[in-house]
């Protein structure tokens, strides 16, 4: 990890700690997607959605499970590529078409 | 002293509550736009199944996978923004940087699919929306900003492709709700509909833009060979 990453990183964990002092005036950091949902009965107070979710987590800490599974799963696979070059470079393996 | 325990208490009242996010919900929108979208992104899915299908060297499936996990990740961390809402980035920037937008529309889809099933979040009826906003136009607009800059200053065109990704992606949703609502007109439905997340996804596609920009020098450092591959095809 070169300084500059460093920097970048740092750069994004602190637009992160930004957001979050001034969103904090503005409201209760909930989904914008809920948001649509109260703008289409603006637009539309009859409309109903017509279809329900298959299946939905039955809790918020059930539904964070599942986002950081979704994540970890992410990050496994990223961690696992750059391993497994960092090894190719150390072990002097040629690239194979 | 006072502001740290200020930011203790921000962090553990309000991190808790960050459990929503932004596609088009289950149902949101009528079964006529919900089918249009799926027939206008199938053939980007498709073709872009096909060219992956295609890819045959080992290393180039490893690049393939690397960017499906790079939107698995970003588009799994919802984040704070300055509107006092949470958002998340789409992560598609990167695929589409290295494969074009159709692998892109592949991928993204997979994501969604996930999220659908498993989290309640998007829905089955509206991933034909939600795949042509976040895997086709999106893709497509990253692409060829990168397309364009590239040649001039490499980093630049990174960021600004994934940033116009990204924050694409929340145009052109903003434009599929004001086509199915938009009783008052399509303008002003448009502006109710931009305003959720015109300015909440700014601080995000900039984020979104510079761990592009991050994993994208890293691939160039450590994947050359595959890249020289990539821009002969």
């Amino acid at each position: 990890m070169n300084r500059k990453n460093v920097f970048l990183l740092s750069l994004c964990a602190f637009l992160v700690v930004i957001s979050l002092f001034v969103g904090s005036r503005g409201g209760e950091f909930g989904g914008a997607d809920d948001l649509i949902e109260e703008r289409i009965v603006e637009i539309d107070e009859n409309y109903k959605p017509w279809f329900n979710s298959v299946w939905e987590p039955p809790s918020g800490e059930i539904e964070s499970l599942l986002f950081a599974l979704q994540a970890g799963l992410g990050a496994y696979f990223i961690g696992y590529y750059v391993g497994r070059k960092k090894n190719v470079k150390e072990c002097g393996y040629v690239f194979k078409k | 002293m006072k502001n740290k325990k200020l930011f203790l208490f921000l962090i553990l009242f309000l991190l808790p509550k960050i459990v929503y996010a932004m596609h088009i919900g289950e149902g949101l929108l009528p079964p006529f736009w919900a089918a249009l979208y799926y027939v206008l992104m199938f053939p980007f899915v498709i073709k872009g199944a096909i060219e992956i299908k295609g890819a045959k060297e080992k290393e180039i499936k490893m690049l393939i996978a690397l960017s499906g996990a790079f939107i698995f990740l970003l588009s799994a961390l919802k984040l704070p923004s300055v509107t006092g809402s949470c958002s998340h980035p789409t992560g598609t920037g990167l695929a589409a940087i290295l494969f074009g937008p159709f692998v892109t529309a592949f991928l993204s889809m997979i994501v969604l699919i996930f999220q659908a099933l498993l989290l309640a979040h998007g829905g089955i009826t509206t991933l034909g929306a939600n795949t042509f906003s976040m895997g086709v136009v999106g893709p497509f607009i990253a692409f060829f900003t990168y397309k364009l800059l590239k040649n001039k200053n490499r980093n630049l065109a990174v960021f600004l492709a994934a940033f116009l990704g990204d924050f694409t992606t929340y145009i052109i949703t903003s434009v599929q709700l004001a086509l199915a609502f938009n009783k008052a007109g399509f303008l002003s439905s448009f502006i109710k509909f931009i305003s959720i997340f015109a300015v909440t996804q700014i601080p995000l596609a900039v984020m979104e833009g510079i761990l592009t920009v991050v994993i994208y020098e890293y691939i160039t450092k450590n994947a050359s060979e595959e890249l020289k591959i990539l821009e002969v095809k």
